[in-house]
């Protein structure tokens, strides 16, 4: 069976323990992903929100093991499924990825090779990683794996100029599925697109996600588009993860005053009107981060011991909600 | 509101010519047009922040760029304060152009990157010759540099683009756009190329100036979330025609169009209660070569008619100041 649903049990697919990834540069260490713990469990999306240069994109980088060669995992632990896949030599981290975890990259306009046809594409991603698949059957995966997203298998001989942006974000969700993954990671999903069409993705995202129970990890900026998608989210910020836990509980209840920026940067188009507000000054250097906690140049809440101690991870009562702030820490 | 008109479009119309290969050209003698804006009509009134929204395609940036005649329409009238614009000669354009701006959308192309901020900004003050001296321009720009909360103005006027963060280019954008005191001012898509937690910052320092330098606003954009708490009117764009327009409160509580309530439904709401209760609209925007028969909007319509393919539905007020251009209202 080429597309199969994966088994529904309770269990993480993914367990991110202190991962630290950082990018060797002329001027220094760049500290991109800085101690960051998250896990995913089966069938459940994580959103992963922040900025842009808050280590988003790095992270999911380094779950596939695939940093430009100046990055390197310098810590931590990534279980999938159980196995480290830090520790994993390339030859066995090859069989991981698309068969394990795959990825959806930003900007779906330029991910496909303009030279290639589309259905030639997903098929030459199916022979790589299964060389014993036979051509024929190659091709009818890679017709049904266009129906499933929505475009008709007519379309696989069309080469990615004649697809249209939703299309194109269409096809490399179909070529993510390739190969029966476990964890789907999106980058930037719906950036580049217009507002209906990125509607229309991400149904599609939703639904496939039910179809096939499967797990996913959501990289966006923009927090609505997690509460329309997700069950649990993780805010980032400067390579930390400054507040987790249950999408309804955050959006709810933000309690770290970066999240609470964030939330109010999003008017609600329903809402009555008023004055957005807005997180005053921009993002640090991660060359330099400042001192203690990251966020406290921009905070509005910052107190003195902001300024000298970096804030541990506190669980928020007795439910899946946790945030790093010396306003909710052990007092 | 029954304020002044500042700017009056009337039928307003742009098509471009599509070039052609070369048989076409030799045995073809039909002329291939991109409707890009097709026969609106509007107002922009004083004092006021007019959005447009549409899905890209739907002609709002060729819109913003006929009002400032930095596009010629190809037919139809333009008027600005009661003056017909439309075919005045370039020379006798330069006098306007100071009372008319625009900022665009990306500030890290829109920036001449081998210009110090206090070059760009003084160019619109020493091309318009509104400048006597050094000194006053020095003063006029640490005065702009001042109101769009780049300070303090002495640690900017040096730099260049690239020293400026993506939010700070888009400050100094605004800067030159108000410059001049103009008296209409487009912005296309002004925080679309930036990060999440700036875009609100300029959006609100906009909204101050405009309040501040009375003048009327365009605000062209896709997300309908930020043109609600923006404008006061908006008219909404497909392919080339304007299908709703009004206050906008009326526009997101009160949408008559299909196509207007597609939109409203297509932005994700910050609540996970609200989930899934939404319908998304089937298929893509059609070119704007060959545009639909009658309605543009019937190939994707939900609500679709026998009349919608075969007559184009003329746009009539509803009540007050609502307009739409539906068959099923009128």
């Amino acid at each position: 069976m080429p597309i199969t649903t994966k088994g529904d049990t309770d269990s993480s697919v993914l367990d991110v323990q202190n991962l630290k990834t950082y990018y060797t540069t002329q001027r220094g260490p760049v500290k991109a992903v800085d101690g960051i713990s998250f896990e995913v469990k089966r069938g459940e999306a994580l959103g992963l929100a922040g900025e842009s240069g808050c280590g988003k994109t790095t992270a999911a980088l380094s779950i596939l093991r695939i940093l430009p060669s100046n990055g390197e995992i310098v810590g931590g632990k990534m279980l999938f499924k159980g196995t480290d896949i830090v520790s994993l030599k390339e030859a066995q981290m090859r069989q991981v990825r698309w068969k394990g975890i795959s990825i959806v990259f930003q900007g779906a306009m330029n991910a496909l090779n303009p030279l290639f046809k589309v259905g030639d594409q997903i098929v030459e991603a199916i022979k790589t990683n299964e060389p014993r698949t036979r051509q024929k059957e190659a091709y009818e995966r890679t017709d049904r794996l266009l129906e499933l997203v929505g475009i008709q298998p007519s379309r696989a001989r069309d080469y990615p100029h004649e697809f249209s942006g939703g299309m194109r974000q269409r096809a490399l969700i179909a070529m993510s599925l390739a190969c029966n993954p476990d964890l789907l990671i999106a980058d930037e999903p719906g950036t580049a697109l217009d507002v209906i069409v990125q509607a229309q993705v991400l149904k599609l995202m939703s639904e496939l996600k039910a179809k096939l129970n499967l797990s996913m990890i959501l990289i966006t900026h923009d927090l609505s588009i997690i509460a329309e998608l997700c069950e649990r989210t993780a805010i980032m910020y400067a390579g930390k993860i400054v507040e987790q836990g249950e999408v309804a509980r955050i959006f709810k209840e933000p309690l770290h005053p970066y999240t609470q920026g964030l939330a109010g940067a999003f008017p609600s188009i329903k809402e009555a009107r008023r004055r957005m507000i807005s997180i005053h000054g921009s993002p640090p250097d991660l060359l330099e981060p400042p001192k203690g906690c990251r966020f406290h140049p921009r905070c509005s809440k910052a107190m003195k011991v902001c300024k000298e101690k970096d804030p541990n991870t506190t669980r928020i009562g007795k439910i899946d909600h946790r945030v790093a702030c010396h306003l909710f820490g052990e007092q | 509101m029954a304020a002044n008109k500042v700017i009056e479009a009337e039928n307003l119309t742009k098509h471009f010519p599509l070039s052609k290969g070369f048989s076409e050209m030799m045995f073809s003698r039909k002329k291939t047009v991109v409707h890009a804006v097709d026969g609106i009509s509007f107002d922009i009134r004083e004092k006021e922040v007019f959005g447009l929204a549409g899905e890209s395609g739907s002609g709002k940036t060729t819109t913003g760029r006929l009002l400032l005649r930095l596009t010629e329409p190809t037919s139809g009238k333009l008027f600005f304060k009661g003056e017909d614009i439309g075919k005045l000669k370039e020379k006798e354009l330069k006098p306007l152009r100071r009372k008319m701006q625009i900022i665009f959308q990306d500030p890290y192309e829109s920036l001449n990157p081998r210009m110090t901020v206090s070059d760009i900004l003084a160019e619109p003050l020493t091309v318009q010759g509104i400048v006597k001296s050094r000194a006053e321009i020095e003063e006029k720009c640490r005065e702009m540099l001042q109101s769009v909360e780049l300070t303090p103005p002495t640690e900017f006027l040096l730099r260049y683009p690239h020293e400026l963060s993506g939010g700070q280019r888009q400050r100094v954008a605004v800067a030159r756009g108000f410059i001049l005191n103009p008296e209409f001012v487009v912005a296309d898509e002004p925080v679309s190329m930036l990060d999440v937690s700036i875009r609100a910052e300029i959006l609100n320092l906009m909204l101050d100036l405009v309040g501040k330098y009375n003048v009327s606003f365009l605000y062209i954009t896709h997300d309908l979330a930020l043109a609600r708490h923006m404008c006061d009117r908006l008219a909404i764009m497909y392919l080339g025609k304007i299908v709703e327009m009004g206050p906008v409160e009326t526009i997101v509580y009160e949408p008559l169009h299909p196509y207007t309530n597609a939109l409203i439904d297509a932005v994700p709401t910050p609540d996970p209660a609200q989930r899934g209760k939404r319908d998304v609209l089937k298929g893509e925007i059609p070119s704007p070569i060959n545009p639909p028969s009658g309605c543009r909007f019937h190939t994707r319509c939900p609500v679709v008619m026998d009349i919608c393919s075969k007559e184009e539905p003329p746009i009539v007020n509803i009540k007050g100041e609502h307009h739409v251009a539906c068959h099923r209202h009128k």
